[in-house]
C-alpha cells in the first residue's frame, strides 16, 4: 500500500500537467499572459510624465526667458510645441488639447529678474486631468527654481529655510517600482487561483470529481496533486516577472533574493487556498471564472494598492484593502527589493498571509464536508 | 440464488438532509453474482442511496454493510472493493484512451508491470488497441461508455455500482452494454444498477421499486409483474409511481 501511495500520487500530478499542455489556450494564458501584462503595465500604464506638449507665451522675447524655455525643453519632460502671441490664444490652445500647460513670462523678464529681483512666470495648466497637472507643475517648478539659483538667485531667497527634497527608494519616482510587484501579485492570484478554481471546477461539471472520489484517494489528496502543478508553474512565472522586472524596468532587487522568494511562495499558497474556495462555492467553471475576475482582479487591481495608493483611500476603503491578500504581498516584496529590508520588516504580512491559507483552507474543508455529510 | 453469499445488506437505512427524508428505512439484501436493479423516477432517491452504498455520503442511521465493511467506519476500504460508474461515463476528454486508463488504474493503486498488463488486458478486450492513443473526445458514445465501464472495473472490484450508466445511448448500444454487465455478473462481480428505462429492468436479476424515498416492491422481473398482474415492468413501475405523493 506505501509502495502505490507516491505513484498514486505522481500520477495525478501527471494527469494535471497533460492537461495544461494539450490545451494551448491554458498555455498561452499561463506563459503569454504575465509577459504581456507586465508590458502592458510597464511601458502603457505610467504616472511619470515624459514629453509633455507645452504652449509658450513669451511677452519678454528676451535671453533669459529663452534660456529657460530651453532648460524645460532639454529637461526631457516638457516639448515647447507652440508658440503664442496673445492671451487670447491661450485658452484655445489647452482647449485643444494641443497644449497640456502653458508658461507665460511677464514682459521685461531679464530685466526685471536681475533689476528688481522679482519677475513673474505664470503656469497654466489643464486640469481636467488633476493627477498629471500637479505633475506638470510641480516639474516645472522645480526647473525654474533651481534655473534662478543658477542665475545667481539663491542670495535673494525670501524664505529663510532653504527645504532640500531627496526623493528615497526612487529618486527618479520612476512608477516601474509600482507597478512589476503589484502585477506579480495581479498574475499569480489570477493564475493560481483562477486555473486551480477553474480546473476542480471543470472536474466536478464532467463529473469525474465524483469517481474520484469514489476511490480509494483521499480527498486531501486530490486537492493536492490538482494543486501541485500550479505550484509550480506559479513560481516558474514569478521568476519570470521578476527576471523581467530587473532587466527590462532596471528595478534594484536590495533585499535577499531568497527572502523575496519565500514571500513569493507564501503568497502563491494563498492564491491556491483561495482558489480551493473558489472552487468549493462554483459548481462550473463559468462560475468560477465570474468569481475569479470579479472577486479577485478588479480587487486587486483597485485595492491593494497596486495603482492607487492605499493612504488616499477614504477609510472604509483602507479597511477593506487590509483585507486584500495582495496587499501584504506587494508591500513585502516592496520593502524587501526596493529597501532592501530583512525579515525584520515583513514578518507582519508573511504572517497575515499565513492566517489567510489557514482561513480559507479551513473554510473550504467546513465546506467539503457538509457537501459529503 | 437463494442459497449466495450475501454482499450488500441493508437494515432501516435512513438519509436526513435537514429535514428532507431522502431514503426513508430502506432494507434489502443484494447477493454475490447478481444483478441488482435500482428503479424509480427522478427524485426517488436511487442516487442518494447508491453514493451511500458507494462511501460518498454518510448515511444518518442504519446498519449497512458493502462487501464486508462497514458504511460509517470502513469506508476506505469499501471504496478500495467497488467500482463506479457514473451516468456522465466522466473520462477525461483531453487524455488517450491509454492515458485514461492509466490514470484511474494509478489511483486504485495498480503500478508497473501489473498496470501495463492490466491496461493491455483492457484494450484487447474492448478491441481498443489500435485507437490506444486516440484523444477520448474522437471516440462516439458507445465506445466511450463501454470504456468507462471497464475502467471502473480496472481494480476487479466485488462490486461494481452503475448510476444510470445508459443515459443518452442508442437502444443498439445499450444492448451490446448489457451484454458486458451481464458477462462480468457471469464472472462474479455482483452489479448494482440504477436506471429509469423500465426495459432494462428486465434485464435485472432482482429489481427494487422506490417511490419517494421508500422502497415499494422488491422481486424479479417476473414475479413483480405476476404479484401486480401487469404485462411488463413499465405498467408495475406506473402502478406503483401513482401512489407518490407529488403524482
Amino acid at each position: 500500500m506505501n509502495n502505490s501511495k507516491p505513484n498514486k500520487f505522481w500520477g495525478f500530478a501527471l494527469k494535471e500537467f497533460r492537461h495544461i499542455f494539450r490545451d494551448k489556450r491554458t498555455l498561452l494564458i499561463i506563459f503569454g499572459m504575465p509577459i504581456a501584462e507586465l508590458l502592458i503595465f510597464g511601458y502603457v500604464v505610467t504616472n511619470e510624465i515624459k514629453d509633455a506638449n507645452i504652449a509658450i507665451l513669451d511677452k519678454s522675447g528676451d535671453y533669459l526667458s529663452q534660456k529657460l524655455t530651453s532648460k524645460l525643453a532639454s529637461s526631457g519632460y516638457f516639448i515647447p510645441t507652440t508658440y503664442l502671441y496673445s492671451e487670447n490664444e491661450i485658452e484655445p490652445v489647452l482647449r485643444s488639447g494641443k497644449a497640456k500647460m502653458v508658461v507665460v513670462y511677464e514682459p521685461n523678464f531679464a530685466e526685471k529678474f536681475f533689476r528688481e529681483k522679482n519677475a513673474a512666470i505664470q503656469i497654466i495648466t489643464d486640469a481636467s486631468e488633476p493627477n498629471t497637472a500637479s505633475l506638470l507643475a510641480n516639474y516645472a517648478g522645480s526647473i525654474i527654481n533651481s534655473f534662478a539659483s543658477e542665475n545667481g538667485a539663491n542670495e535673494l531667497r525670501s524664505s529663510p529655510i532653504d527645504i532640500r527634497v531627496r526623493m528615497l527608494y526612487n529618486s527618479e519616482l520612476k512608477s516601474v517600482f509600482m507597478f512589476v510587484p503589484g502585477t506579480m501579485a495581479l498574475i499569480l492570484m489570477l493564475l493560481t487561483a483562477m486555473m486551480t478554481a477553474i480546473s476542480i471546477a471543470r472536474e466536478k461539471e464532467l463529473g469525474t470529481m465524483e469517481v474520484l472520489l469514489v476511490s480509494p484517494l483521499k480527498p486531501s489528496h486530490i486537492v493536492l496533486g490538482k494543486v501541485l502543478p500550479y505550484v509550480g508553474l506559479a513560481f516558474i512565472n514569478a521568476l519570470v516577472i521578476l527576471f523581467l522586472g530587473y532587466t527590462v524596468f532596471d528595478l534594484p532587487m536590495r533585499g535577499s533574493l531568497a527572502l523575496l522568494l519565500l514571500v513569493s511562495f507564501v503568497f502563491i499558497i494563498l492564491a491556491l487556498s483561495l482558489g480551493i474556495f473558489i472552487s468549493t462555492v462554483s459548481k462550473t467553471q463559468q462560475v468560477a471564472m465570474f468569481f475569479s475576475m470579479i472577486g479577485l482582479m478588479l480587487p486587486t487591481m483597485l485595492l491593494s494598492g497596486f495603482i492607487f495608493p492605499i493612504e488616499n483611500m477614504p477609510l472604509v476603503l483602507q479597511w477593506l484593502s487590509a483585507l486584500m491578500p495582495p496587499r501584504w504581498f506587494i508591500s513585502a516584496i516592496k520593502t524587501i527589493m526596493i529597501k532592501g529590508e530583512g525579515i525584520a520588516y515583513v514578518w507582519k504580512e508573511m504572517l497575515i498571509m499565513i492566517g489567510m491559507i489557514v482561513f480559507f483552507l479551513t473554510l473550504s474543508i467546513k465546506k467539503f464536508k457538509v457537501r459529503l455529510s | 440464488m437463494e442459497k449466495k453469499e450475501i454482499i450488500i445488506e441493508v437494515e432501516n437505512l435512513v438519509k436526513k438532509f435537514g429535514q428532507f427524508v431522502a431514503n426513508d428505512n430502506l432494507t434489502f439484501k443484494v447477493f454475490k453474482g447478481e444483478i441488482f436493479g435500482f428503479l424509480g423516477a427522478n427524485g426517488a432517491g436511487k442516487t442518494t442511496a447508491i453514493r451511500i452504498l458507494s462511501g460518498l455520503l454518510e448515511p444518518t442511521s442504519g446498519k449497512i454493510s458493502v462487501a464486508g465493511y462497514n458504511a460509517y467506519s470502513q469506508r476506505d476500504l469499501i471504496k478500495a472493493n467497488i467500482g463506479y460508474m457514473s451516468q456522465k461515463f466522466s473520462l477525461y476528454d483531453d487524455l488517450t484512451v491509454r492515458e485514461n486508463i492509466r490514470f484511474f488504474g494509478g489511483i486504485y493503486g495498480l503500478y508497473g508491470k501489473i498496470l501495463k498488463a492490466r491496461i493491455d488486458e483492457l484494450l484487447s478486450d474492448l478491441k481498443m488497441t489500435e485507437f490506444k492513443d486516440d484523444l477520448i473526445s474522437s471516440l462516439p458514445l458507445g465506445w466511450k461508455q463501454r470504456l468507462s465501464f471497464s475502467i471502473a472495473m480496472i481494480h476487479k472490484p466485488v462490486i461494481i455500482f452503475l448510476d444510470e450508466p445508459t443515459g443518452g445511448v442508442d437502444p443498439i448500444t445499450r444492448r451490446s452494454f448489457w451484454e458486458m454487465i451481464h458477462s462480468v455478473a457471469n464472472q462474479g462481480t455482483t452489479v448494482f444498477v440504477t436506471t429509469h428505462y423500465m426495459d432494462e429492468a428486465e434485464y435485472c436479476d432482482r429489481v427494487t421499486i422506490m417511490v419517494d424515498g421508500r422502497i415499494e416492491a422488491l422481486d424479479s422481473p417476473a414475479n413483480l409483474k405476476k404479484t401486480f398482474n401487469a404485462n411488463s415492468m413499465d405498467e408495475v413501475f406506473v402502478m406503483l409511481a401513482r401512489k407518490a405523493k407529488s403524482a
